[in-house]
């Protein structure tokens, strides 16, 4: 059955018609257009060129990439395990490789909807980190200890990335909540604190816990360098993701709040059963870039000594034989990232779109 | 409170208790102390019996270099990008779309490593790249003309500019019709590019031509001016990392011009070029200010990862400070409040330039 609304809807164009209309009306519009095949077309070509059709795949065909003229995978096929796992003892990648599994599918998971309460979401990425640090750690269930100095490669990225986020992102509910705050000193406080992180560059602040913490902190709480680095880009990035929060919170209406205050809620059931869910909602956007910038960010982990993807790229090339293939472990960690942060933000405009954000 | 005061007071004393076992001195007098360490580049002449004083300004000069730099160009490609994004030909504005997604979803550390291979291998200078025979590209850096004028003419010449721009909207007030106004600056415009010129030429260094070409002399390329690969490197991964960012801000301000605006000149007879120049341009300047002003200090906090291929920037000084001296803590503040400094005075001109050319009564939303 047809409604009235529907059939009172402009009648649709073809496919065909839109394309015409919007790529071929006009001479100056055709000519842009077959422009743009022409340099789509010609960009296509040369990538599967390069990548596919001209490049050498095996690394017993090194001599043959002097010659080549397309990319000398070789190095990539030598050289991967030192990119993917940097210093982890070599018998023990498979430990390596499969907490990096378990942590993307605790990722994943945590994309699909039916996690999304606070307990689920907790407790799924509480388990997965658990099972990743065990994994990496090592100690228990007969598996050798492998102290953090030796961790690298796309593992300690990920690791980074998932103690950062874990850490971060309760801390940065309390801070948004903090600074909204009714008790003036708290707020102006938590505001102060936030301002001041979020005008520093993040690599002033991996650096002084690198480096400054010894001297600040007792010996008992230091802990490791690792574990310091973490806890300040945990810190730096809860005082971004507040912000994020705060402006959700702020866009509820405060009939909201109200309507909780008059069924005689307490704080902390308004907060999180009234608050805290439509404020998600609300910068959900603002939330997931944000993760796509602490995913890209961690690279920054390299300059204060860390053996991270980028700094085990580095050392994959830097050796002899390998030194002119440099772009190709470049590509290949370009590649890398790519696919984690492009998927990730692909996600983030999937719920926009899904949860329609701004169309309230 | 008075917990966290108990923090603090523990902090300091255990601070002091590390500090004096390892025999260092707290306080600002090593800054008078020369430095007697050698680094990359520098934007005025240096040597390393320099006092830390003088390093360390020299660092936040290069830093300010690399990051006007990087924030010009990947201001320019952003508004292109920006206007290739919202073509209404989908061919041409996914072509923005390709540029956007492979240069904002890779690391700029990466991106900036890439780019300072690149350069680095580029060929010895006997067998540069010539850039139609006034620039040279090699593996030593970018040789680029540098015009021989004295510090004296290039201020009266910024003075001569800047009073010009001073007088402009002055004149548009005082004067009594507006086609007067339009007349008198297009000969103002010409004026002022031949007194700057008559300047240029009278106050260049004697005995010089008006510009520095750079010229191969021997092994190595004499005059000119040569920007190191570190700082190519840097200047090129901001630029088109920034660009991108930059470009979704243009694209997004174009877009929040509402239709009956541009209907409106359509309805008025205007040109399709006047309704971008007169329309659309000045209402998305407005809308993007705040979110470009964001973006600016960005990429001037990611000026610090110079650091990564060499180039002797703000941070590097001051990390390399602290290895040489060991005035680690005093080191830090001044780091910390350089670039709350440099943060707070982009956003300061940004908010003045927001706040002169807003319009009154047209709300825009963020």
């Amino acid at each position: 059955m047809v409604t009235v609304a529907e059939s009172n809807l402009p009648p649709r164009s073809s496919w065909l018609a839109i394309m015409s209309k919007r790529l071929f009306d006009g001479p100056v519009n055709t000519v842009v257009t077959l422009l743009c095949i022409g340099f789509f077309a010609w960009l296509l070509y040369w990538i599967i060129d390069w990548v596919f059709l001209s490049s050498i795949w095996s690394k017993d065909d090194v001599e043959q990439c002097k010659e080549a003229t397309g990319a000398c995978w070789s190095v990539i096929h030598a050289r991967h395990r030192i990119i993917l796992f940097g210093l982890f003892p070599f018998e023990e990648h498979w430990r390596s490789t499969l907490a990096c599994v378990v942590m993307i599918v605790t990722m994943i998971a945590s994309c699909v909807s039916w996690f999304w309460t606070a307990r689920r979401l907790s407790i799924l990425w509480v388990a997965g980190f658990a099972t990743f640090y065990v994994l990496m750690q090592g100690g228990y269930f007969g598996l050798t200890t492998i102290t953090p100095e030796r961790w690298g490669g796309l593992a300690l990225t990920i690791f980074i990335f998932a103690a950062v986020s874990i850490i971060g992102m309760p801390l940065s509910v309390l801070l948004a909540l903090g600074r909204r705050s009714k008790l003036p000193v708290i707020a102006k406080l938590v505001g102060l604190f936030i301002d001041f992180f979020r005008s520093l560059p993040l690599l002033t602040i991996l650096f002084t816990a690198a480096v400054i913490t010894p001297f600040v902190l007792p010996g008992w709480l230091q802990g490791d360098k690792l574990y310091r680095v973490i806890v300040g880009f945990a810190i730096f990035f809860a005082c971004y993701q507040a912000e994020n929060i705060r402006a959700g919170l702020q866009a509820i209406p405060p009939g909201q709040d109200e309507a909780g205050l008059t069924l005689g809620l307490s704080y902390w059931h308004r907060v999180f059963r009234i608050q805290l869910p439509q404020a998600f909602r609300n910068s959900l956007p603002a939330i997931i870039n944000q993760f796509v910038i602490t995913f890209k960010e961690t690279s920054i982990v390299t300059i204060v000594g860390f053996f991270e993807i980028l700094a085990s790229g580095n050392a994959a090339y830097g050796t002899g034989e390998w030194t002119q293939h440099y772009i190709e472990v470049y590509a290949f960690i370009g590649f890398i990232y790519f696919i984690f942060v492009f998927s990730l933000s692909r996600y983030g405009a999937y719920l926009e779109k899904r949860l329609r954000v701004g169309h309230v | 409170m008075s917990a966290v005061a108990v923090i603090l007071i523990g902090m300091v004393i255990n601070t002091r208790n590390a500090l004096s076992a390892q025999s260092l001195t707290t306080g600002f007098g090593f800054l008078e102390r020369s430095t007697g360490w050698d680094f990359s580049f520098s934007v005025i002449p240096y040597d390393i019996s320099d006092t830390y004083t003088r390093t360390i300004i020299i660092g936040i000069l290069n830093t300010l270099l690399l990051g006007i730099l990087g924030i010009f160009f990947a201001t320019l490609i952003g508004i292109v990008i920006g206007l290739v994004r919202t073509s209404k030909n989908y061919l041409f504005s996914f072509l923005g779309t390709v540029y956007v997604e492979t240069f904002r979803n890779i690391p700029l550390i990466l991106q900036a490593v890439f780019w300072y291979s690149i350069v680095s291998h580029l060929p010895r200078p006997r067998s540069a790249h010539s850039l139609g025979d006034v620039a040279f590209l090699s593996g030593r850096g970018l040789y680029i003309p540098w015009p021989n004028i004295s510090i004296v003419a290039l201020g009266l010449i910024l003075l001569a500019l800047a009073v010009w721009l001073f007088l402009l909207p002055t004149l548009r007030t005082r004067l009594p019709t507006m086609s007067l106004f339009r007349m008198i600056k297009r000969l103002g415009w010409i004026g002022l590019l031949g007194a700057m010129l008559a300047i240029a030429y009278v106050g260049r260094i004697p005995d010089t031509p008006l510009f520095d070409i750079p010229k191969l002399a021997g092994l190595n390329f004499k005059g000119g001016v040569r920007m190191p690969p570190e700082l190519s490197a840097l200047v090129i991964a901001i630029a088109l990392y920034g660009g991108a960012y930059i470009g979704e801000v243009v694209r997004a301000g174009l877009m929040s011009v509402p239709r009956g605006q541009i209907e409106a000149g359509y309805v008025n007879g205007l040109s399709n070029f006047h309704i971008f120049t007169k329309i659309r341009l000045p209402l998305a300047v407005r809308a993007v200010l705040p979110s470009l002003t964001n973006q600016y200090v960005q990429l001037m906090k990611a000026t610090t990862i110079g650091l990564v291929v060499g180039f002797s920037d703000f941070f590097f000084i001051i990390s390399t400070s602290i290895n040489q001296s060991g005035q680690t803590l005093e080191l830090l503040a001044i780091l910390m409040v350089g670039f709350l400094i440099i943060n707070l005075s982009i956003a300061f001109v940004m908010n003045t330039i927001n706040k002169r050319i807003a319009l009154k009564g047209y709300e825009v939303k963020a």
